[in-house]
């Protein structure tokens, strides 16, 4: 009697088992295919003849392989000229981005360093509260940066949130390595290069990333600070081609690239666009996988 | 008489002992500033960023008492009318101000009590993958919409709604309903505001979640086999509770930024139309100082704005800290 009710519980239980997989496995693949299905889809749009497209026959592949609107893309001297302005605050952003964060967050580490509750709380304080938009919005202008390549990056030098992931990455090194240096006679500026930084570069990956995007999705500021066409970056170019209408964007530019895009079928354009913008990030991303749970972990804890 | 005396002298030297190890963080002391000299010139150029683009922002808050010309520049503010409270009168007065309050509230609070749990059961679906390829790929192809710009992302929602062959609006029409410009429709902001927060974000979220997970020591696994546990059992009796901590510093973490909704996406997904759900405080400071010129009023409603989210963050850090003392780590 026992025997045989202990067989049926696990019969059950296993029943219950195979059950919780096939939840398990299917509410990922939902969740695979949700995040996938709209990129894949853009891309497949990009990639088919107009006429496939206006008669609704993309679904899920390519129809008719076509590469045309992305040769007639590829033409428009705006999109390779607001690309290379955006590569360029990228570049330039990120790599000012990371030294500002290396020197704040170094000093910040040391227990000895006399200022550094003092300018901790300085750092910290600004988590909380700000100026607000217009306020700062008048500092900037004022500093005579409006319309200059430097409205793009000097305002957003730092983040005091990454400063803080990077301060309890260089608090988590042994201190024994810094006193032995010290004691070797190297000073602080060494300490930082030789030994601190190449000691955290998984933190450093992952903080790379972080700016990185930030400097290549910044579409604010942008909107913001910069007027003149020949410094708009990439974001500010995807905006006229994918929220305006075709009608509005020949309005406000009557360049070239509106009358063709008026021309082929706009939202081809469009979806040729997004997936240019998009091959970077998508470049960039899996290479950070194995630090970004250590990226995330330390911003979760100091948060 | 002698025991208090040597107590004395042990509670002196102690003092004396606490005090050595005690950094000496004087300001004025010489030394103090010669010892670190290279520390100080490190932060330099930070601490003249912060001063520069956050502190005089602050103090450029004071505009909002005044009425400030447009073009006066920074100094401008302060030689500047002082008009007292009115811009607040103004705003509190307007009709506009309960909607405003209402909607960023509303934007938030939906994004937060849909959106939490999401990457807390995709973490626990994940983490019961075996195969360790399948796993890696699935959690890359999650998290790559969190790193797309706004930008991009209200694109792709504008023209998959699109009514004229937006994938969405035919998916739609292929289950039988009128395609409509949903976009246009105050009651769909919230659902597509907040849905699509969701889907760019349930996927880096959840990697904290699979992290403490994975976290979990293997022996409690088996003692639970021991036990003739299942898996649906092991879900709630032990993967659940183990990661308790990580979840609730986690949901006071996003209480801190009830107020903070994400200005460029609302600012690029809506239009006049939809206003009355979706325009929130910080598109409406937007287009009040930078687009009207009205300086003044415009940084006014952005100061109630910080006061605001200044203490519900500080409140919810309260929390937090109270909390992850005792309970997390």
């Amino acid at each position: 009697m026992s025997t045989k009710s202990k067989r049926e519980s696990f019969l059950a239980e296993s029943m219950s088992d195979k059950l919780y997989d096939i939840v398990v496995r299917a509410l990922v693949a939902i969740a695979v295919v949700i995040c996938v299905y709209p990129f894949l889809y853009v891309v497949s749009v990009s990639m088919s003849s107009g006429q496939a497209v206006n008669q609704g026959r993309v679904w899920l592949l390519p129809v008719d392989i076509d590469f045309s609107t992305f040769r007639m893309v590829m033409d428009y001297g705006e999109l390779w000229m607001s690309y290379g302005n955006t590569i360029f605050y990228t570049v330039v952003g990120t790599v000012c981005n990371i030294i500002m964060t290396c020197l704040a967050a170094y000093p910040l580490s040391r227990q000895r360093f006399f200022l550094r509750r003092k300018l901790n709380f300085l750092l910290a304080f600004t988590m909380y509260f700000s100026g607000g938009l217009i306020p700062t919005y008048i500092v900037v202008t004022s500093l005579g940066l409006y319309n200059t390549r430097a409205a793009m990056i000097i305002p957003v030098l730092a983040s005091a949130y990454n400063i803080m992931i990077c301060r309890s990455a260089f608090e988590a090194i042994p201190e024994d390595l810094f006193e032995e240096a010290a004691l070797e006679g190297a000073n602080d500026f060494m300490i930082l290069g030789k030994i601190a930084v190449p000691l955290i570069k998984p933190t450093l990956a992952v903080l790379t990333l972080y700016y990185a995007v930030a400097r290549y999705n910044d579409f604010f500021n942008a909107m913001l600070y910069l007027g003149r066409r020949e410094l708009e970056p990439l974001q500010l170019f995807l905006r006229k081609i994918l929220l305006l209408s075709s009608s509005e964007i020949l309005q406000s530019s009557g360049s070239v690239t509106a009358v063709a895009a008026a021309a082929q079928s706009t939202i081809q354009v469009r979806y040729v666009c997004i997936v240019l913008a998009v091959i970077p990030i998508l470049i960039a991303c899996p290479f950070v996988q194995k630090y970004l749970v250590k990226g995330t972990m330390l911003g979760a804890v100091k948060g | 008489m002698e025991k208090r005396k040597a107590k004395s002298l042990a509670r002196r030297e102690r003092k004396v002992a606490e005090a050595a190890l005690k950094p000496d963080t004087r300001l004025l002391s010489g030394r103090n500033w010669k010892r670190d000299k290279y520390l100080v010139i490190m932060m330099v150029p930070v601490v003249a960023y912060f001063l520069i683009f956050n502190y005089l922002p602050m103090l450029g808050l004071y505009m909002s008492f005044t009425r400030f010309r447009p073009g006066a520049g920074f100094a401008g503010i302060f030689t500047s009318d002082f008009v007292g409270l009115q811009w607040f009168k103004q705003f509190f007065g307007s009709p506009y101000a309960w909607r405003l309050i209402r909607n960023t509230f509303l934007l938030s609070f939906y994004s937060l009590i849909f959106g939490f749990p999401v990457p807390i059961i995709f973490a626990v679906c994940i983490t019961q993958i075996k195969n360790k390829g399948v796993q890696r790929v699935s959690q890359v192809l999650t998290y790559l919409p969190y790193f797309i710009s706004t930008v991009v992302v209200v694109g792709m929602i504008n023209n998959f709604l699109s009514p004229s062959g937006g994938i969405i609006s035919r998916i739609l029409t292929g289950l039988g309903a009128e395609p409509e410009n949903y976009l246009g429709m105050p009651q769909y902001f919230r659902l597509i505001y907040v849905a699509s927060g969701i889907w760019q974000s349930f996927g880096f979220n959840s990697i904290i979640f699979v992290a403490a997970i994975m976290a979990i020591p293997p022996e409690l696994y088996e003692a639970m086999d021991v036990d003739g546990a299942g898996k649906w059992r092991k879900t709630w009796n032990l993967i659940l509770p183990s990661i308790k901590p990580t979840i609730i510093l986690l949901l006071i973490m996003s209480l801190g930024n009830l107020l903070n909704v994400g200005f460029e996406k609302v600012y690029l997904l809506y239009t006049p139309g939809v206003y009355e759900t979706a325009d929130v405080i910080q598109t409406y400071v937007y287009r009040q100082g930078i687009v009207n010129q009205n300086y003044s009023y415009a940084t006014a409603v952005g100061l109630f704005n910080s006061v605001v989210t200044f203490i519900i963050v500080f409140l919810s850090n309260r929390i937090s800290r109270k909390l992850t003392d005792t309970a997390v780590w």
